[in-house]
């Protein structure tokens, strides 16, 4: 069978690998079995989404809260179109920012163009690393908010076994921005 | 309340958040690289996982290349909040949801096959919720993730 074309194979992999490995010996034989397939063709077709640029990352997730990082700070900025191609990558080197995202403004109600998210231990903390960001990089003059969380309704954390018994839309089992 | 991790613990949290061996026994063979025995090892994921210290142990998938997806955020009053936050939870495809402090009180992600499928899974949370919605999808990406590096101090 031509793995390389066929998509329900890959659609499968891709729901089992966001869901988690199996914590076992021998995990990708345990997905091949699952999958009716080899062990080498599941190794095979991880390589290939990790070559294709379609995984940010393959391992541990960790969950910051359960770390003691409490305070999470969505800090959204409103940047002149012109400057965003200039601010945005350095707002995403910042040290205390783990995502940077542009995304569209929607006016009226939502004039914020940048997205970056910052943890910290505590609230005090997120808000001091937002300043020092705000000096280092010059942005006094640029409207921005941050937005902490409070409760955390739902973080994606299914197990291996649900992927397997069900066919859930392939969205359920797709974790981003994590 | 967070507990203290023991080094194996640690490292494991750290260390491994990008890259897992694509060898047939990636956790023997991080283990030799950790100088511990492949069951110390899966004990450890296993701990950690059934304690929600980590989600899982896979992929974290680049936006917009395996499905669409997008950030939706909803305004509800506070008495709402709970009520409308469990109808958002309920569909398979929302995979975060977080109560923030703002206008716009309810932020979370929304993953589909595609696009079509993302906007027809959007007007329906909009349909049961009785509350309309902004849709921010991802234009550009100004950061290169490597993970979470976790300072223990």
């Amino acid at each position: 069978m031509d793995m390389i074309r066929d998509r329900p194979f890959e659609t499968a992999l891709i729901g089992i690998i966001g869901t988690g490995l199996p914590l076992v010996s021998r995990p990708y034989a345990a997905i091949a079995e699952s999958l009716g397939c080899s062990e080498s063709e599941v190794i095979d077709g991880i390589r290939r989404l990790a070559m294709r640029g379609d995984l940010k990352r393959f391992g541990v997730v960790v969950r910051h809260r359960r770390l003691g990082y409490r305070a999470n700070g969505m800090v959204v900025w409103d940047i002149p179109d012109a400057r965003i191609a200039e601010i945005g990558p350095r707002i995403g080197a910042c040290e205390f920012v783990t995502l940077c995202y542009q995304r569209p403004r929607r006016l009226p109600e939502w004039r914020y163009n940048l997205f970056s998210m910052v943890h910290g231990r505590d609230r005090d903390t997120v808000e001091a690393q937002v300043d020092s960001i705000v000096e280092d990089l010059q942005l006094q003059d640029i409207e921005r908010r941050i937005l902490f969380s409070h409760r955390c309704f739902k973080q994606r954390g299914a197990s291996y076994r649900r992927v397997e018994s069900a066919p859930a839309p392939i969205g359920a089992a797709i974790a981003v921005n994590e | 309340m967070t507990r203290n991790f023991s080094n194996l613990e640690r490292r494991l949290l750290n260390e491994f958040q990008q890259y897992l061996p694509l060898s047939p026994r990636p956790w023997a063979e991080i283990a030799e690289r950790l100088g511990v025995y492949e069951t110390q090892v899966l004990e450890t994921l296993r701990r950690l996982q059934t304690e929600g210290v980590i989600s899982r142990v896979g992929a974290v998938f680049q936006p917009n290349r395996v499905g669409a997806s997008t950030l939706a955020a909803m305004a509800v009053p506070a008495s709402e909040l709970e009520r409308i936050a469990t109808i958002v939870n309920g569909f398979d495809e929302v995979n975060h949801n977080y109560e923030r402090e703002h206008e716009f009180n309810l932020w979370f992600m929304v993953v589909a096959a595609d696009e079509e499928a993302l906007q027809s899974v959007l007007a329906e949370i909009e349909t049961r919720c009785g509350y309309p919605l902004l849709d921010l999808p991802l234009k550009s990406e100004f950061h290169i993730d490597l993970g979470f590096d976790l300072k223990w101090t």
